[in-house]
């Protein structure tokens, strides 16, 4: 792997601030827009760091952008960042999404927010193929560990197997194509 | 809201956020069950909606308990769902990040990092298919959607562009 100029750290309310904003632009999920942020923006993590961390919050129970924004802030400020991280990512959307549900309560459902929302949501989905398709691209995986990937794309978007099935089922695969790879080295 | 309600959005969704492995949207059919069979707090049809409502706002999926908790028992019913589905786990990848950096360089902790990437990749790329799939009701969003995605993959610039090109495009057409 190349080694690029020394990444830069972030103060706790610049944390908190990155973390606000990804989540106030999280159309079609966080991690797509977290990697975008945090690696090609802020310049904070490489791709392979936030893979990597994302991965590891996918195998622990609980929302995988939440258990990757507590391991970034964790790294970057302690508890401290720990909080603020995913404190952010969550404060800012639940407000809008209060707003959402005190205007859905009252109107129902209003056809420009729908028609906006449709196209914004279309674009989204692009946007996260898209990411997946940079990310395997930059981070250049071993065959054994593409047919992984792979295998965890159709399983899950394709066969829609539930989830925990295809991370606790893949795992092992995944662990020993890194075994052998890192090994071979 | 109720006492009854708080406690049942505490132990329900505190329950189902311990084995919601592979993210929060993973357990969306416990949560069907929690919110609709067994408590009968909303009709399928409510929670379809409630579920395309959070899917379209912009932040974490797993946000949608929030809608549901809100239709139970207003403010203080997001709040409360939100922090039963995300405190618990929570504790733990804090626990978890302690040792990480405890064990980090380890030659079998930096396997498991690795074997776990493609994963991560391979689920993000599934999410994408089955937002594709749920967005594409004609030619035009399945189109806005190819072309977005390659703007990502292929350039460097914001993909807020994309997603200001599918407001327009929605407004025009959808």
């Amino acid at each position: 792997m190349t080694e690029a100029p020394p990444r830069p750290v972030p103060t706790l309310p610049d944390l908190f601030l990155t973390y606000g904003r990804i989540g106030l632009i999280g159309f079609g999920g966080i991690n797509a827009w977290a990697r975008r942020v945090l690696v090609e923006e802020k310049r904070w993590l490489t791709d392979q760091d936030y893979a990597e961390t994302l991965g590891l919050g996918q195998v622990l129970p609980g929302p995988n952008a939440l258990n990757a924004a507590i391991m970034v802030g964790d790294r970057f400020h302690g508890t401290a960042g720990a909080i603020a991280a995913p404190v952010a990512m969550f404060g800012g959307p639940l407000i809008l999404l209060a707003g959402l549900a005190m205007f859905y309560d009252a109107y129902g459902e209003v056809p420009f927010v729908k028609a906006v929302l449709a196209g914004v949501a279309a674009a989204a989905a692009g946007m996260v193929l898209g990411t997946a398709a940079k990310m395997t691209q930059k981070l250049k995986p071993p065959p054994a560990l593409l047919a992984v990937g792979l295998c965890a794309l159709l399983a899950a978007g394709v066969l829609r197997v539930p989830l925990p099935y295809v991370v606790l089922g893949l795992a092992p695969f995944g662990i020993l194509a890194a075994w052998q790879a890192l090994r071979a080295r | 809201m109720t006492a009854t309600i708080f406690w049942q959005l505490v132990l329900g969704f505190g329950a189902i956020s311990l084995v919601s492995v592979g993210g929060g949207i993973a357990v969306l059919p416990e949560m069907h069950r929690l919110v609709v069979d067994v408590h009968g707090w909303m009709s399928d049809a409510d929670f379809a909606q409630r579920f395309a409502l959070a899917q379209a706002a912009p932040g974490p999926n797993v946000l949608v308990v929030g809608l549901f908790g809100w239709h139970v028992g207003g403010v203080l019913g997001m709040l409360t769902a939100t922090l039963a589905m995300t405190l618990p786990t929570s504790f733990m990848a804090f626990g978890f990040s302690r040792l990480r950096a405890r064990l980090s360089g380890r030659f079998w902790l930096r396997v498991v990092e690795r074997g776990l990437v493609p994963i991560a990749v391979g689920l993000i790329a599934a999410s994408g298919l089955i937002l594709a799939q749920g967005t594409a009701t004609g030619w035009l969003p399945a189109v806005l959607t190819a072309v977005s995605a390659v703007f990502v993959w292929r350039t460097d610039f914001s993909p807020l562009w994309v997603l200001g090109a599918g407001a327009v495009v929605g407004v025009a057409f959808l």
